[in-house]
């Protein structure tokens, strides 16, 4: 009884965390206030993860999203020269973002209410899977056969990749 | 069962951790004197006053060092359940992992020549 | 997951059910107590910790230390405390007041927060995630932000100029201690700090992954701040840091926090490396197990201690490049001989199976490992040496014409 409850409680304590937090971002004036809010509404993210019994994205969030890109865009938001204080909140284009996000949304709705992918689309109420992968098989999966090996070295040269990108971008809007 | 126990206690935990470290400072509201002026609450600079905004351009080299991280930190996450599973699997791990790291290095290597690693 | 009367907390919960409260809120409770326990004794602890730390820098500096209010000085942090309390503290003009304030307790949590996950005693655990390390890396990740809200806030150019200092030497430090932790990860197969813990009953970490200890340690030293890397309170160059406009109690936090950190890091170096509660009689009796962490906390504790206070500190370039051009590549390095001694030693058949608690059934791998380690920190030396000479020469061929040739600075021997 109560063990649904603490996990409904726990569901909507993260979903205000992370609508709330995405809603400060969109209409903080301040850049900064922005990023905190992001880190807001990232944590909701983390807690969903967990709640989803999948611990390991949960750390992956913080540590990915709110230990290194939240500090990114702290970073480049004081990198860049007076940003912390906009005077205008709304620009030209709001309408078309306004749109996207709009189509979004109606995409999102009607994914989740009518499902049109898997095997006749998952039925409510059931669960997606009553197997709980764990962290460890998640490695046996990547380097135990050769089934996503690939997939796995891919990921490194990809950021290999990223990271020469990065250097050679940086450098030079320095040089 | 277990795992939601384990999770509650961390949940607990926020919610109740943040409180101890506020207690002191509202202990403090209570009893400390407030007496601000204008003097006072100037930005601390040496008694030299503050020219122009706080926010002044900083150096990109710290923007890179964060890029750099960010690189290191994802991969480092590819390799926690390469490690975790790593004991029940055989040489074609270590082949695997090891390729995963070499590029690893490879960047790092390639940040070095670029002076990318440097401070100035 | 019925244990008897083992753990205190969980007889609690027994006894509530027995008097008549339902399960769930028995099992609230016996959290909410696990929680306040947890979460109220590094704070206590912090108030014997800066007295310590006091004492062992007055005695390496041939002083006595704090020895007025109550016996051995024992007091005199409640008096700090107090006196701190009693401070008026100014949130100066222009600051952002939400963040200001709410940055000392951000830092604060991301301390505590990193206890729920730390196994006191084979009983006594407050949650043992199965990514319980992983949870230790992202929560320590948290403390940077924490800095940065705090500089930022401050509205001061020496504070925000601090914590991008900080934030940079954070983050950089933050790679080599993540890819050290690698190591025990691949001994042990698992993540949950509990078994991490367990799989050291046979042999100490601190055996087969010599290397990474180190590189653990020092890179703890740097993510606590403490000398010799503690530019995060550069008086000299930075008046004091990211908490130069923080006053009063709220000063007294981030101070507070900069203590219980390095001790938690030290705490940790404990379990990961030195075995945690693992010793003699802990299965029998859980408390025995504690006294065993904290005496091990305390001897890497006091060592730290006494580096703080005999090393000088480091300049922030020399810093970042012993990170990036020494730590880094020795730690992925060593990862990979750990890996490939570890095939090696399994494919021979003289590794442990896994849950062995056997000292000899441990001992060949950890040698083979450990001969490995050696042989790495041979080579390091040898690599230093080298690149050393080679620096010396040049310096002497350009200042052949003066007489007054400086030696170089960090020339690795």
């Amino acid at each position: 009884m109560l063990e649904l409850n603490a996990t409904t409680l726990a569901f909507f304590v993260f979903a205000i965390l992370s609508v709330g937090g995405a809603l400060g971002v969109v209409t903080s004036r301040n850049l900064i206030h922005g990023a905190v809010y992001l880190i807001i509404s990232l944590f909701g993210g983390a807690g969903f993860f967990i709640l989803l019994s999948a611990p390991f994205l949960a750390a992956v969030q913080v540590l990915v999203y709110i230990g290194a890109i939240a500090i990114l865009i702290i970073f480049a938001v004081m990198l860049t020269r007076s940003m912390t204080n906009m005077a205008e909140v709304v620009n030209r284009q709001w309408w078309l973002s306004a749109l996207v996000g709009a189509l979004l949304l109606l995409m999102l709705a009607v994914g989740v209410i009518f499902p049109v992918w898997g095997d006749g689309g998952l039925l409510p109420n059931q669960p997606v899977s009553d197997q709980v992968a764990t962290t460890d098989e998640l490695g046996a999966a990547f380097v135990g056969g050769e089934d996503y090996v690939l997939p796995f070295e891919v990921a490194s040269l990809l950021l290999t990749g990223a990271m020469i990108g990065a250097i050679v971008l940086a450098r030079d809007t320095e040089a | 069962m277990s795992l939601v126990n384990e999770w509650a206690f961390i949940g607990v935990f926020v919610a109740v951790a943040w409180v101890l470290p506020a207690l002191p400072l509202v202990v403090a509201r209570i009893f400390q004197p407030r007496k601000p002026n204008a003097i006072k609450m100037q930005t601390y600079e040496c008694g030299v006053e503050t020219v122009g905004d706080t926010w002044v351009q900083f150096k990109v080299q710290y923007y890179i060092y964060g890029l750099i991280f960010l690189v290191f930190d994802i991969e480092l996450i590819f390799l926690f359940p390469w490690a975790m599973a790593y004991n029940r699997l055989d040489f074609f791990a270590f082949g695997a992992g090891f390729l995963f790291i070499f590029l690893l290095a490879d960047a790092l290597i390639y940040a070095w020549r670029k002076n990318a690693l440097e401070w100035a | 997951m019925e244990q008897a009367c083992i753990n205190p907390i969980e007889t609690l919960a027994a006894c509530l059910i027995s008097a008549g409260a339902t399960a769930e809120l028995a099992s609230f409770v016996q959290i909410l107590i696990g929680v306040l326990l947890i979460s109220a004794f590094p704070l206590v602890l912090v108030i014997l910790l800066i007295w310590v730390e006091r004492k062992v820098a007055a005695r390496v500096q041939d002083r006595l230390g704090p020895n007025r209010v109550g016996p051995y000085g024992l007091l005199q942090n409640v008096a700090d405390a107090v006196k701190l309390i009693l401070k008026e503290d100014i949130t100066p003009a222009g600051a952002d007041r939400v963040i200001y304030n709410a940055a000392p307790i951000v830092a604060m949590l991301s301390v505590l927060l990193i206890w729920a996950v730390v196994p006191f005693s084979p009983a006594h655990i407050g949650a043992d995630l199965s990514i319980g390390l992983l949870y230790f890396v992202a929560i320590s990740s948290i403390g940077t932000l924490a800095i940065m809200m705090a500089g930022w806030a401050s509205n001061n150019k020496y504070a925000l100029l601090g914590a991008f200092r900080v934030v940079a030497q954070l983050v950089s430090y933050e790679v080599p201690m993540v890819v050290a932790l690698l190591v025990p990860v691949l001994l042990a197969g698992t993540l949950s700090m509990q078994a991490l813990v367990r799989a050291q009953i046979g042999m100490w970490f601190i055996v087969p992954c010599l290397v990474s200890a180190i590189i653990f340690y020092i890179s703890n030293l740097a993510e606590t701040g403490r000398a010799p890397f503690d530019l995060i309170e550069a008086e000299s160059e930075l008046v004091a840091g990211y908490n130069i406009e923080y006053s009063g109690m709220k000063f007294g936090l981030f101070m507070a926090n900069e203590f219980m950190h390095a001790f938690t890091a030290n705490l940790l170096f404990a379990v990961l490396f030195l075995g945690g509660w693992s010793g003699p009689g802990a299965e029998q009796y859980p408390l025995l197990g504690f006294v065993y962490l904290m005496l091990k906390t305390g001897v890497v504790y006091i060592f730290s201690l006494i580096l703080r206070a005999t090393v000088p500190r480091v300049r922030i370039d020399h810093m970042m490049a012993f990170n990036w051009k020494f730590l880094v590549p020795v730690s992925i390095i060593n990862l990979l001989i750990a890996a490939l001694l570890i095939q090696i030693t399994r494919l021979f058949g003289i590794a442990p199976a896994p849950g062995e608690t056997d000292f000899v059934a441990h001992l060949p791998q950890a040698l083979i490992l450990l001969l490995g380690n050696l042989a790495l920190i041979g080579g390091i030396i040898q690599a230093l040496r080298s690149s050393g000479r080679r620096d010396r020469l040049a310096e002497q061929a350009r200042s052949r014409a003066d007489e007054t040739a400086i030696i170089p600075a960090g020339s690795g021997d």
